[in-house]
């Protein structure tokens, strides 16, 4: 069941070899996949921007604000264009953007495209290290789940799963602050990195802890990883928890294959057949899986980082969002799309790799 | 696999030993945790949200400026001194020489009038602040002279009470930029609105270090203020959205002063011993509007019994003790003509009387649009019950801000309730918006509050415009006062609260005073011990 696209690509890869065969049909999926990218994108910017038009705010408001007098209120309406028939308006913004060109944020007065380079690697950064919590907690505890299956260690990963899973994220993100940064101090609190030591490194990835190391700024890294071990940890608590769940039904799966039964009649030790073999081929699934899951992080935790003062994409887009600032919310989703179908797409490259019928 | 295991465990386990002693903040620096996301610009001709109009208030200097420790009385910022005509239309301001911007420029009479060139002719949000004095872009140079350079002559379209015209000098939008710095930073035209956005060209207590939207901003002190360098080196400004992180990171003495503490919040930091509260009127006046389209609101008796049946004192108590506190005239206090009368109290018999008076012995059914942030959703809640209990059925949506507000700015609501904040220092400010419909028609240029509430009143309207007109202030403060009186009997307003800011600070911090608007929220005397 894991491997639904074994079927179509796999008995062609056995008969070809390596060689020009092979380069034209890797140039003809990409072709497929780079059409399929275009029309969902096209979609995308579509659907958004007319959800912007027709939801009963006045986008005016924002920029003039409540008490404007009707002569600055009309000057605004014409400089964003709204006098226009929506199809003008539409054909308008998709030719700005295939420039490069998202506008510019009412919010913050910088072109959209700016303000997504500043506020991306922060989010980028936060999802990493979630992500990266997720699967070294999550892959061993959902296999030793698999493994004893039915017994107290697949009891606790599944409280734990649970738990992750129901625990809304912002009274976990509270009471880890309460506890970790006001009781007992171990990690900073909320904020990117201390006013102390913000001034030491100079944003060049806009990543804190890369910057940091390039420079050689080791206080300042420190100090930064102290303000993230915290918000990463609370959206690594939920990606673990997904992360195991799945790693425990593609496991038992697996193990219930005719070739685990193979292997262990041949005298296999029980370590190998678990970790070499059947995670190994677990693992094609399970990439999709954590490769979603990243991509759901990095379209930005508004609540995380709203609890810790973080300056991300998810906090950018919802505070454009409740203050009309179409721009930024439009712009903000074609990058969170971009990213979805990015990393769906490196996720279907990855799987093939993993795959050896697919190779 | 294993390697990155090991690694971020190592990590971990170093973060955890270093971090145990925490930095606190430098000793000449003041750090405050602020909601600032509403800042749309630093420009302090286009700024005119709290946030962005305060960062102003500490980077600018203007001809005049209050007094907060005197009631607001108007005093000398740049100006020396002033002289009125007879007439009331000519203004002459002597500005005060030796004085440099940030750029070491020296500010000139020639700054005055380009700044006032540039807030007129950008003419964005604040811009009818001097607008309404018979400035346009065209007439400008005619109406604000450089006499010599120390020395400014202005004129006025009409007689206005000179307490009107030097109350709005004393707003954001009339602040003095570096001419010579701007106009190097401008492009096509734009009177360096882009730059000044996210830059600084003043003479005040501070520059504009470094800004970075939605995240925070540095002010650097200016040692050379013509009043005296201010009492620390530096002040941060961060944005921190949630009040429960503020709370923390103020617990923890990693921040100074917390700007946004919720009700619940204060109450609990006002226990602990090494933090202290600090308080402050402020302009706001929340309210609701009666839309007089719905046919019930038509009648007078029934907006007074709707005025009956707010328990405004049990409100106060339990949804907003601490921020807010009871007010029913259309002028905050603070404002020149203020009263303190407050004729309606919880009283449903009253209101039910009232009701069948208008022919609705057994009420009615209406809805209000509630937008869905503390504390606005509890106290329509709280409404809800109250005239319940004479038979009023009351029903809630609940929305966005800028849902309910597009609803209102349309008249198509029932009830709308929320805040009015005044644009300045002037009571003509709420008077205009509360008090003046020149056109009820739906092609209206003018659109007030009054306006939105469909609330017709030709008499009122002239009674208020004339109010601009009185040359003496104590007059003009009478007028006021019989206008609220007026106004609380027969409007379609239910003026209920006024907002009391309230910020918590670390007990080594002092010297911060909140003022009665952005305008007025300084922090060049804060001190640090």
């Amino acid at each position: 069941m894991a491997r639904s696209s074994a079927p179509v690509t796999g008995p062609a890869t056995v008969t070809s070899g390596p060689g020009p065969g092979r380069l034209a049909r890797w140039g003809k999926m990409l072709s497929r996949e780079l059409t399929t990218v275009a029309i969902t994108m096209f979609g995308l910017l579509a659907i958004t921007f007319l959800i912007a038009r027709v939801i009963p705010i006045d986008p005016v408001l924002a920029v003039v604000g409540d008490n404007a007098r009707p002569d600055v209120y009309e000057a605004a309406r014409l400089a964003l264009g709204l006098d226009k028939p929506l199809w003008q308006q539409f054909a308008i913004y998709v030719g700005k953007v295939f420039t490069g060109d998202l506008g510019t944020s009412i919010l913050t007065a910088q072109p959209v495209i700016s303000d997504i380079k500043r506020v991306f690697p922060a989010t980028l950064e936060l999802a990493t290290l979630g992500t990266l919590v997720g699967i070294t907690f999550g892959i061993p505890l959902g296999v030793l789940a698999a493994v004893k299956q039915g017994r107290w260690p697949d009891q606790l990963a599944r409280f734990i799963g649970l738990f992750g899973y129901s625990i809304p994220i912002f009274w976990l993100g509270l009471m880890g602050l309460l506890l970790f940064y006001a009781k007992l101090g171990w990690v900073s609190g909320p904020g990117r990195i201390s006013i102390a030591y913000q001034d030491f490194v100079t944003p060049v990835t806009g990543v804190i802890l890369l910057d940091a190391a390039m420079q050689g700024e080791w206080d300042a890294f420190w100090n930064a990883l102290s303000h993230l071990v915290l918000p990463s940890a609370v959206l690594g608590m939920f990606s673990l928890a997904y992360i195991s769940r799945m790693t425990r039904s593609f496991m038992i799966a697996e193990l219930q294959q005719q070739y685990v039964i193979a292997a262990r009649v041949k005298g296999m030790s029980e370590a190998r057949v678990i970790w070499r073999h059947a995670l190994r081929n677990a693992l094609v699934p399970l990439t999709t899986v954590i490769a979603l899951s990243y991509a759901n992080l990095l379209e930005g935790s508004v609540l995380t980082e709203t609890i810790f003062a973080w300056p991300g994409l998810g906090r950018y887009i919802t505070n454009g969002l409740l203050n009309a600032d179409m721009n930024a919310v439009l712009g903000g989703t074609l990058v969170v799309g971009a990213i979805f179908i990015g990393v769906n797409l490196f996720a279907d490259i990855l799987g093939r790799i993993f795959d050896p019928r697919t190779r | 696999m294993r390697h990155i295991t090991r690694l971020i465990t190592a990590s971990t386990m170093i973060v955890l030993m270093t971090t145990a002693a925490y930095a606190q903040t430098p000793r000449d620096t003041v750090v405050m945790a602020k909601q600032i996301d509403d800042i749309i610009s630093l420009d302090p001709a286009e700024a005119f949200e709290f946030s962005g109009v305060e960062v102003g208030a500490n980077v600018y200097d203007k001809l005049i400026t209050v007094d907060v420790a005197k009631n607001n009385a108007l005093i000398g910022d740049l100006a020396e001194n002033w002289t009125v005509s007879p007439d009331n239309l000519t203004y002459t301001f002597k500005i005060r020489s030796g004085i440099k911007f940030h750029s070491g420029n020296p500010l000139t009479a020639a700054d005055v009038v380009y700044s006032f060139q540039r807030a007129v002719t950008l003419n964005k949000s604040p811009g009818f602040i001097l607008t309404q004095f018979g400035f346009d872009k065209d007439n400008l140079l005619q109406k604000v002279k450089a006499v010599n350079d120390t020395t400014v002559e202005i004129t006025v379209s009409k007689p206005f009470a000179p307490t009107f015209f030097l109350n709005c000098l004393t707003s954001g939008v009339a602040s003095i930029v570096d001419s010579k710095l701007v106009m190097a930073n401008a492009k096509d035209g734009d009177f360096g609105n882009g730059w000044l956005k996210l830059n600084s060209a003043g003479s005040g207590a501070y520059s504009v270090r470094a800004y970075r939207p939605n995240e925070q901003y540095a002010l650097e002190a200016n040692a050379n203020w013509y009043k005296g360098a201010p009492k620390n080196k530096r002040v941060i400004v961060r944005h921190v959205a949630e009040p429960a992180s503020q709370r923390l990171l103020l617990e923890k003495g990693d921040i100074d002063v917390a700007r946004n503490l919720s009700k619940d919040q204060l109450a609990a930091v006002r226990e602990k011993a090494d933090i202290g509260l600090v308080q402050g009127d402020k302009g706001y006046i929340l309210y609701l509007g009666l839309n007089t389209k719905n046919p019930n609101f038509a009648k007078p008796e029934v907006r007074e019994a709707l005025k009956w049946l707010v328990d405004y004192d049990s409100i106060e108590r339990n949804i907003v003790a601490g921020t807010y506190k009871p007010h029913e005239s259309f002028l905050p206090q603070g404002f020149l003509g203020a009263i303190t009368d407050k004729p309606y109290k919880f009283d449903p018999a009253k209101a039910k009387e009232l009701l069948a008076k208008a022919g609705l012995p057994n009420g009615f059914s209406v809805t209000m649009d509630v937008r869905s942030t503390a504390p606005i959703t509890d106290i329509a809640q709280a409404i809800q019950a109250n005239w319940a209990q004479a038979g009023v059925k009351l029903e809630l949506i609940p929305g966005d801000g800028k849902q309910t507000l597009t609803k209102y700015r349309a008249r198509t609501h029932d009830i709308y309730i929320g805040q009015w904040g005044p644009d300045y220092l002037d009571p003509h400010t709420n008077a205009e918006t509360f008090a003046i419909n020149e056109n009820n028609g739906d092609d209206a240029k003018s659109k007030t509050l009054a306006w939105r509430n469909a609330w017709d009143i030709p008499e009122m309207t002239k009674v208020t415009q004339a109010a601009v007109l009185e040359p003496d202030a104590d007059k003009r403060a009478a007028i006021y006062g019989v206008l609220q009186r007026e106004h609380q009997k027969i409007s379609p307003f239910v003026i209920m609260f006024q907002q009391v800011e309230v910020s918590a600070q670390r007990k080594n911090v002092s010297g911060w005073v909140i003022g009665p608007t952005s305008d007025t929220n300084l922090y060049a005397p804060i001190v640090k011990n």
